[in-house]
């Protein structure tokens, strides 16, 4: 087997629940399934974009990847080993993560190299010299150059594209093998972003890792991964490769969900989104299908039946839909 | 005749350091019943041109020059030239606003239904409480609220009722113009495709002028009759939707509408502005976008062009417009 084809991250039934608000001295407790029973992999050197609305649970499961939360159940491997086993560091060195506003992420008080050069530090790699050969090289590659006149500035001084440019460095610099990336590009302006999002590709190709990319845009995502995952209140719904997705989208929600992003073309009629309703939150789910109550083509069985498992309906296409799984909706 | 026309009208914002530019001779007309989307980057001053025309400015805006014509039926107003008080009936009577957060926008210890009977007793303050309160729920009615919720407070709202309720209070006073800044931006997409659609069914239904202004260049796409781009306080094109995104001249808007993905239709190459906006407080001398234009020439670099109709309804301020050609041959490098 190849390097490109082994498995980097595996995620299996990973659940996470948080107490939601409960009435004073009430003893009954009730949980927000955040992400609940949610399995995929990445290969190496693969892609792959978590697509959703707010409160879906994309960023929780994002935060879990990279140890920030800890599962309520479920495992996380990397290279097969369970993320448990691992040493924080170690971990650490094979998986970053970028978050969504570079207004917030870098620490306003530290220079730019002393941000990009702190997992170094705490790594203990390389001398001071190496250092600032390996953070220039890095400012180089992100497209901050010269790196001289960006070195020793503070974030403050930096554009919102510049500061998204040096969190990715600072979470390349150890060589990750995967990079979980919080809507990296959803702060930024038009102008600005494409260039954060051709960077970030080309970084891929030369770096060869992984992404886990989550985003609530299509569009986006449709440049950035080789693979999405489109989840619901906890759930992942369907899962393709993404021009597959885009073309032929089968689960009821990510059907409504293509039809509800705009276009850019005044020319273009979408047809209007068939869903019921408006999104909740899953405080103490029924245990049925999560879209229930918003589907238009729910049937006896989806009211019934438990959560469809997510089922490969064609090659590398699958869904969890009882409709779609037994061919009624095409 | 138009029912707003700018008309090289400049705003610009006093600080320590000089003037910030943010308006910076904008022209354009608008007609009942037409809609007009701006879009620009963040700090390009689309937001400081609503600000303009409802006169809601901080204290150091100043005047620069130029007019802001309004029909008041068939007398054309300078809202520039009125007293506060003076302005203070066209306020949401003439012209209303949806605000950009608008979950922020409504009073949170006031019921919604309040909030806008306060507005419509307000402007016309001789409306019995009753009929006040009949007008709002056809509002809600209007905007797919159930007039039910009029005893609500905010809180109880999800973030698109709130929306809605935004919307509704925009209505109140039945304008002719609503300025709507980034209407839907902090909302998920299928909201925002539900509240995008009612807006354009009620500017039909009340045959309102609309100015949509947005970053999302999508959004832009669907809900307006006519473009108008701004980069750093200038439009530096406007024209019908269709030619905007499929015939435009000036490099940035050739660049901008080709930086933004679609979900659907063919995997087009996206392309990327180099450099940054500028400063307002110094923009480049020549063209303001000289600095990060590919096809930018010494000319370009100072001499400003000079905004003005190319063709009927396109409107451009650029030395070297592109042709069809330059467009094909970028897609194909």
């Amino acid at each position: 087997m190849s390097s490109e084809n082994k498995v980097l991250l595996e995620v299996k039934n990973l659940k996470k629940f948080f107490p939601a608000e409960r009435a004073l001295f009430s003893k009954v407790k009730h949980f927000v399934h955040a992400v609940d029973d949610v399995s995929f992999e990445i290969k190496q050197g693969e892609s792959l974009g978590l697509v959703g609305e707010s409160g879906c649970g994309k960023t929780t499961t994002g935060r879990m990847v990279v140890r920030l939360e800890s599962p309520t159940d479920g495992t996380i491997e990397v290279l097969g080993k369970s993320v448990e086993d691992y040493d924080r560091m170690e971990y650490h060195s094979m998986v970053q993560m970028i978050f969504q506003d570079p207004y917030e992420s870098l620490n306003p008080r530290m220079t730019i190299f002393d941000i990009i050069a702190e997992p170094l530090n705490i790594h203990n790699v390389g001398t001071l010299e190496e250092r600032e050969e390996k953070v220039a090289q890095l400012l180089q590659e992100v497209g901050l150059t010269p790196p001289d006149s960006f070195l020793w500035r503070y974030p403050h001084e930096l554009s919102g594209g510049q500061r998204q440019r040096v969190a990715i460095a600072r979470a390349l610099i150890l060589n990750p093998k995967l990079i979980v990336a919080d809507e990296p590009t959803s702060m930024l302006d038009v102008s600005v972003r494409t260039g954060v999002m051709h960077l970030m590709m080309e970084l891929q190709k030369s770096h060869g890792m992984s992404y886990l990319y989550i985003t609530h845009d299509l569009a986006v995502a449709r440049y950035m991964v080789n693979r999405i995952a489109v989840m619901y209140l906890g759930k992942i719904v369907e899962m393709a490769e993404t021009e597959e997705l885009l073309h032929h989208p089968m689960h009821p929600y990510t059907r409504a969900l293509m039809d509800a992003v705009p276009v850019p073309d005044p020319d273009y009629k979408r047809s209007e989104p068939n869903i019921i309703g408006n999104i909740s939150v899953p405080i103490d789910p029924p245990p049925i299908c999560r879209f229930y109550d918003r589907c238009p083509f729910k049937e006896e069985k989806c009211k019934i039946d438990p959560h469809p498992e997510l089922k490969e309906v064609s090659s590398g296409h699958f869904v969890a839909c009882y409709p779609v799984q037994e061919g009624k909706i095409k | 005749m138009a029912i707003l026309k700018f008309e090289n009208l400049k705003m610009h914002y006093k600080t320590k350091k000089g003037y910030v530019k943010a308006v910076d001779g904008i022209s354009f007309e608008l007609e009942s019943g037409e809609s007009l989307g701006i879009v620009g980057e963040s700090g390009c001053g689309k937001t400081s041109v609503s600000m303009t025309l409802l006169r809601i400015l901080p204290e150091n805006a100043h005047f620069m020059g130029g007019h802001v014509w309004f029909n008041d039926d068939g007398n054309m107003i300078d809202l520039v030239s009125l007293s506060e008080e003076q302005m203070r009936h066209y306020r949401w009577k003439g012209i209303s606003m949806v605000f950009q957060a608008a979950m922020n926008s409504l009073n949170p210890v006031y019921r919604v239904g309040d909030q806008i009977v306060e507005a419509i007793l307000n402007h016309y303050p001789e409306t019995p409480i009753d009929e006040a309160k009949s007008k709002v729920a056809k509002l809600f009615e209007l905007v797919t609220l159930d007039p039910k919720r009029m005893d609500q407070y905010p809180h109880q709202y999800s973030g698109g009722m709130k929306q809605r309720a935004v919307i509704a209070l925009s209505l109140a006073c039945d304008p002719k113009v609503i300025i709507a800044d980034e209407p839907t931006t902090a909302l998920d997409v299928i909201v925002q495709d539900k509240i995008l659609r009612e807006m354009k069914k009620i500017q039909k239904e009340l045959n309102m002028a609309m100015i949509y202004i947005s970053h999302d260049i999508a959004v832009i796409a669907e809900v307006s009759d006519k473009i108008a781009v701004m980069y750093a306080g200038k439009f530096v094109e406007q024209a019908d939707a269709t030619t905007v995104f499929k015939r435009p001249m000036h490099p940035y808007t050739f660049l901008l509408m080709n930086a933004f993905p679609s979900h659907v239709g063919e995997k087009k190459k996206l392309f990327t502005i180099p450099g940054e906006p500028p400063d307002l407080l110094n923009p480049p001398i020549g063209c303001r976008f000289a600095p990060r234009c590919p096809w930018a020439t010494d000319k370009c670099r100072t001499d400003e062009p000079e905004y003005k109709e190319i063709e009927k309804g396109h409107f451009l301020a650029c030395w070297h417009p592109l042709t069809e050609e330059v467009r094909q041959n970028e897609f194909r490098k």
